[in-house]
């Protein structure tokens, strides 16, 4: 392979660095100016794009019913082992037979990867854009499947923080 | 002959300057952490107050109520009286300065300088060395290794560039034939700035306040990331604040003198401020406060830009380029003088 040797042999202009300097100094003088790129938090909010991959949520068919059948397939697809599915007879004549009692996701374990919601053959579970969520226990960061139904109904009408942008606080009920 | 008048006066001004001062170093802290964050797409500390004006004073509550730890390992006296070596010549040294056209009150005339010393220019280079002691002290009282470098470099440090810059200034004195920072004002006034006359001076002087002042792109003595902030490491509280503000405090003086020297003081250029009374009076204070924030705002400007000077190249700057450019001045205004005399 070729070798490119790069020399740099200073003319007199640039060994009396003044020059230089001046031309640093207007550099970061125009900077001043510039667009800054602060996102003022909580006041203004980052929205995330399209496919960003944050808190969970399990979506609901039309009437309301949840469409996980807890076959545990993003269970078995999961790499960080966050997900705790247990499933039972559903209590509906018509739909599905199976439905989940307890759908919990560590949300401290999970590592966000998304690969239950390609797993998923029902569409059931998916990744929101909400990413700015806490507590104050870890015991508290465990969402169960109440929670996870409420997240859905709180991103079903479009991105959250497109519509939450003035520094309100957004409910996120991750707690038990 | 000192009546009340003069008196009152003399307390007046003493009071003036010590709170112009302090006015001018909080605006100077807050604005530096703000264009700081400017010139890198950031905000800055905007939160507290209108502007993020008031975190300055969040800073000094802050520090006043930290614990003040002493080492074990400090030689205690020392230790205790190095900020205070530090900060008191950095206050004092403002006294010289004039910083506006006389004022005429009740057919009295009063001198806006808080003390016109016949050798102020000696006065203010021999008490800005006094205040190089306090950082050299505090570098070896602490008794710990970075600190102790950091004061090496100081004390080094002053004797690379003092030179250039005493050589500097003697341009100036050779030219306005005095001491006193009055009469190199008046003779400014009477003619034109300093800086067109001997701008390698005003070249040389600028770069030797940058190290007298300890800031970037010459902070070696401080250089947080080799000596986790040099002289001051070991210092917390209100003693790390009293080196704060000494440093900003030496900003403003090291401007203030910039513009005395080199840039006509208070004059106002094309403008008879004499003509205009006691309004010229006020015209004149903010020209010269003007000028000082416009240096101050290029220390701020030049710390954000450049990098810092590894410690053989500030040597090899002092010794072979500045000092040999200062003795070149003061013979080439010798030789104009005595040409044109």
């Amino acid at each position: 392979m070729a070798t490119v040797v790069k020399t740099y042999e200073p003319r007199f202009w640039d060994r009396i660095y003044i020059v230089a300097i001046a031309q640093g100094l207007l550099i970061t003088l125009g900077r001043i100016f510039r667009r800054k790129d602060t996102i003022r938090y909580p006041e203004e909010r980052h929205v995330p794009p399209q496919g960003y991959r944050g808190l969970h949520r399990l979506n609901k068919h039309e009437d309301g019913r949840i469409k996980c059948v807890a076959c545990e397939m993003c269970q078995t697809a999961c790499p960080a082992h966050c997900i705790d599915i247990e499933p039972s007879a559903a209590p509906w004549e018509e739909g599905e037979e199976r439905y989940p009692v307890k759908f919990d996701i560590d949300l401290l374990r999970c590592i966000y990867c998304g690969f239950c919601e390609i797993a998923c053959p029902k569409d059931a579970i998916e990744l929101t854009e909400i990413y700015d969520f806490s507590a104050y226990a870890r015991d508290d960061l465990v969402i169960d499947m109440d929670g996870l139904l409420k997240v859905y109904d709180l991103t079903k009408d479009g991105n959250v923080y497109e519509r939450h942008n003035r520094g309100e606080i957004i409910e996120v009920p991750i707690t038990r | 002959m000192m009546d009340t008048f003069d008196l009152l006066a003399i307390l007046i001004k003493v009071v003036a300057v010590f709170a112009i001062i302090l006015v001018l170093i909080i605006a100077s802290i807050i604005a530096e952490r703000r264009v700081a964050g400017f010139m890198q797409y950031r905000l800055g500390p905007n939160r507290v107050g209108p502007l993020g004006f008031f975190q300055p004073f969040a800073d000094a509550l802050k520090f006043l109520l930290k614990e003040d730890i002493i080492p074990d390992q400090v030689n205690r006296p020392l230790y205790l009286l190095a900020p205070v070596i530090t900060m008191i010549p950095a206050f004092m040294t403002f006294a010289v300065i004039p910083f506006g056209a006389p004022l005429e009150i009740a057919g009295r005339t009063v001198a806006l300088q808080v003390a016109d010393l016949n050798i102020g220019v000696l006065y203010i280079l021999a008490l800005t060395s006094v205040g190089v002691y306090g950082l050299v002290l505090a570098g070896w009282s602490s008794g710990s290794k970075y600190p102790l470098l950091g004061g090496l470099r100081s004390s080094a440090q002053l004797i690379s560039y003092e030179l250039a810059m005493g050589l500097a200034i003697i341009g100036i004195i050779m030219i306005s034939g005095g001491l006193t920072l009055t009469e190199i004002v008046a003779h400014q006034q009477a003619t034109s700035w300093n800086f067109w006359k001997q701008p390698l001076a005003a070249l040389i002087f600028l770069v030797a306040m940058y190290a007298e002042t300890n800031r970037l792109p010459f902070d070696l003595t401080e250089a947080e990331q080799e000596l986790v902030g040099g002289y001051h490491t070991e210092y917390s509280s209100f003693k790390f604040m009293m080196f704060f503000m000494s440093e900003y405090s030496n900003m403003i003086t090291a401007s203030a003198f910039m513009v005395c020297l080199f840039f006509g003081g208070w004059d106002i250029p094309f403008v008879d401020e004499a003509a205009l009374g006691n309004l010229g009076v006020i015209l004149s204070v903010l020209a010269f406060f003007a000028k000082v924030v416009g240096f101050l705002f290029l220390y701020i400007l030049v710390r954000w830009t450049l990098p810092r000077f590894r410690y053989d190249q500030l040597m090899r700057l002092g010794w072979k380029v500045l000092l040999p450019l200062g003795l070149l001045n003061v013979f080439v205004v010798g030789l104009w003088m005595a040409v044109t005399a």
